[in-house]
């Protein structure tokens, strides 16, 4: 294996953990208000079809992606008045999120299958991008790749020093105590909820408009659920999800590393990998199940009605 | 000043009747929505319902084909019941589904030169088996790693599918097939007997009547399902009163796995009648639906595996005669659930209308008293 094969499969790498990172980012912000959203697959879906449609009609990849967020927050907002106005069941209606969500987008797109649009392109960052390697796998990708950077940045900061960071912690930790201290609950939980359906209505345009720009029924992949079994494996930390994401992205590409050695084996196998990863994942980070538990926010999937 | 608004108000106790009606409120809403989402697709809504909702039905060849869909939904759904009630959230029927047609295909691929129907025994117990094992494992993962069973069930729905795909394409491809991704057709011995000549639907219809009858019976009526029901209600209680959780866990796993098995054989060997690349239209995901609006009953269950059934012949039925979108089943599924959420929140809470008198300062036991 050469040296550009490697840079050409890291390169793939940081594409395919991209939209893992987009819908872990913002599932975790959701996690850490204390509302476990399931719905991530449907929103992912949702965002994906919106997205394509959009550039098909309006022909601006700039309009599709902002639309493509809109989906994904119209859906979190669904989720949002069930789970926490409604006090429904997290889990349950977060399955339901998925199952409609790919019922909505299969509908939606029906008659966009096959239809082809430009994507959206690479652009590289001046200087950065002359960086020998390193300039080729990071800074010669296109602007939603860097935009998920920023994001990550963003998430970062919210949770290492801010206010809002503190705000959403106290609720996802105690909402009695949040509550009581003049923290709106329901506030704080509707915007991280919203959060996550904007940054995984994203992710689905990134996958329609940028990863593979084209539209096809239940195009995610499982990814939405990989994502959150990403944010387990991440212990509720952003830049652990970064990492985490790039793994499992590498896993995604395996047919081409196998290529790269000249292996021959059956795609669809090769295609089982990201899966059998994930649920590897679930095994190891069962050997330290107590840091998962004090990891994880006090009161996740816990609904919070506040005493009258 | 008046000023009015609705409040949720929890009830002293669950409520039996709203219990019963949400299922049919939320059946009702799904009807107006799609009414509404048909007339903004420019058709005429009650025609549009008819003909998704009441025209697959209106023969014997109808009611047969329905028959031919609440089989394997009503057998995953069963499987499904028992895991629910032990609160183990196995998404998994999907791929344990897919799993028994894998593995029920293999073996009636053995059985290529069969004169006797008594093949049909073997086939079937491979394909439970298959999905047996596809559930132990999250029945393993689950017991003794801890694994959160909802993640592990839904990637081996994606593995099992990639597996399904990978044999299509490789060891059970028909090596005269033309390089087509299909197994070879089945012989007339290893297919499920029918029931009349004349129409698609088999024996499979009493498997899902029989497991549905079979798993009530033992929920109900034995020290098992007993043990399962309290593990379900109070995993606390259970464990105190000295219950095997992990042994439960197996019991339930291992039974959904071989019932949903069950259903992936029957759809090879029945109405498909050889392996292709997509044996299931989500019948696995669509029987978590049919548990839920059937309030885990066994009556409940057979009614609303045919209403999920209809809505896969609607889908078609659309498509044909009104050239909309097949996906529109999908549709429907997706807000039959979300309705039926939101309308079991009556079970336990009531609506309840507060006035509030803005002029004047009213003390929260004033409000309770004026509502």
């Amino acid at each position: 294996m050469d040296i550009d094969l490697i840079t050409n499969i890291l390169y793939a790498t940081v594409r395919t953990g991209t939209p893992l990172i987009l819908v872990a980012l913002g599932e975790m912000v959701c996690e850490k208000s204390g509302v476990l959203n399931l719905g991530q697959e449907g929103m992912l879906l949702m965002g994906a079809v919106v997205g394509f449609m959009a550039a098909v009609t309006t022909g601006s990849l700039f309009v599709a992606v902002l639309l493509a967020i809109v989906a994904g927050i119209l859906m979190s907002l669904l989720f949002g008045f069930l789970s926490i106005t409604l006090v429904s069941n997290q889990v349950a209606t977060g399955l339901a999120l998925t199952i409609f969500g790919a019922g909505l987008s299969a509908f939606l797109g029906s008659s966009y299958v096959g239809v082809g649009i430009t994507g959206i392109e690479p652009m590289s960052i001046p200087l950065l991008s002359e960086i020998p390697i390193i300039g080729k796998i990071f800074f010669q990708q296109d602007p939603l790749v860097y935009l998920s950077f920023i994001l990550f940045g963003l998430v970062f900061w919210i949770f290492k020093s801010s206010q809002i960071g503190l705000k959403i912690r106290a609720v996802g930790e105690n909402p009695e105590a949040a509550n009581a201290m003049g923290i709106n609950v329901h506030k704080v939980r509707y915007l991280a909820v919203i959060f996550g359906g904007a940054m995984t209505g994203l992710a689905g345009g990134y996958l329609s408009l940028a990863y593979t720009p084209l539209w096809a029924e239940g195009m995610s992949a499982g990814r939405g659920w990989i994502a959150l079994a990403l944010v387990v494996f991440a212990s509720w930390k952003a830049e652990r999800i970064m990492l985490g994401a790039y793994l499992f992205g590498a896993f995604s590409i395996m047919h081409l590393v196998m290529q790269g050695l000249g292996f021959e084996v059956a795609p669809n196998l090769l295609a089982m990998l990201p899966y059998i990863a994930t649920i590897v994942v679930l095994v190891l980070l069962s050997s330290d199940h107590m840091k998962t538990k004090l990891s994880a926010p006090m009161s996740l999937g816990v609904p919070y009605r506040p005493q009258v | 000043m008046f000023n009015v608004s609705l409040k949720l108000e929890k009830r002293p106790s669950d409520s039996q009747t709203m219990s019963f009606l949400s299922p049919l409120l939320a059946i009702l809403l799904t009807l107006i929505c799609g009414g509404i989402l048909f007339a903004l697709l420019g058709h005429d809504p009650l025609e549009a319902l008819y003909t998704f909702f009441i025209s697959p039905l209106s023969d014997a060849y109808g009611w047969a084909e329905l028959g031919i869909k609440v089989a394997p939904l009503l057998l995953c759904a069963t499987g499904l019941m028992m895991c629910f009630k032990a609160k183990i959230w196995n998404i998994g029927a999907e791929g344990q589904f897919i799993m028994g047609g894998l593995g029920g295909s293999w073996a009636a691929l053995q059985f290529m030169d069969a004169s006797s129907s008594w093949v049909l025994v073997p086939i079937m117990l491979t394909g439970m088996a298959s999905g047996l094992a596809w559930a132990a494992i999250t029945a393993y993962l689950k017991t003794h790693f801890k694994a959160n069973e909802i993640l592990t069930t839904i990637m081996l729905n994606y593995i099992a599918v990639n597996a399904l795909l990978w044999a299509v394409h490789g060891p059970l491809k028909d090596p005269q097939g033309f390089n087509f991704p299909e197994s070879a057709l089945f012989v007339d011995t290893t297919l499920l007997p029918l029931i009349n000549e004349d129409y698609r639907l088999n024996i499979s219809i009493f498997f899902g009547l029989f497991a549905v009858v079979a798993v009530w019976t033992l929920m109900s009526r034995t020290w098992v399902g007993y043990q399962i029901q309290v593990l379900g209600e109070d995993a606390k209680a259970a464990r105190y009163a000295g219950f095997k959780e992990n042994q439960l866990t197996w019991f339930a796993l291992l039974t959904c796995g071989a019932l949903a098995g069950l259903a992936g054989v029957s759809e090879v060997t029945g109405p498909i009648g050889q392996l292709i690349p997509s044996i299931s239209p989500g019948y696995g995901y669509a029987a978590i639906i049919v548990v839920f609006l059937g309030r885990m009953n066994p009556i409940g269950l057979v009614f609303a595996s045919m209403l999920l059934a209809l809505t896969y012949m609607g889908g078609e039925m659309v498509q044909m005669e009104m050239a909309l979108p097949k996906s529109l089943t999908g549709l429907f599924q997706g807000m039959l659930l979300f309705f039926l959420l939101a309308c079991d929140l009556l079970i336990s809470y009531r609506v309840v209308l507060v006035k509030k008198m803005l002029d004047k300062k009213v003390s929260p036991s004033a409000t309770v008293d004026a509502a």
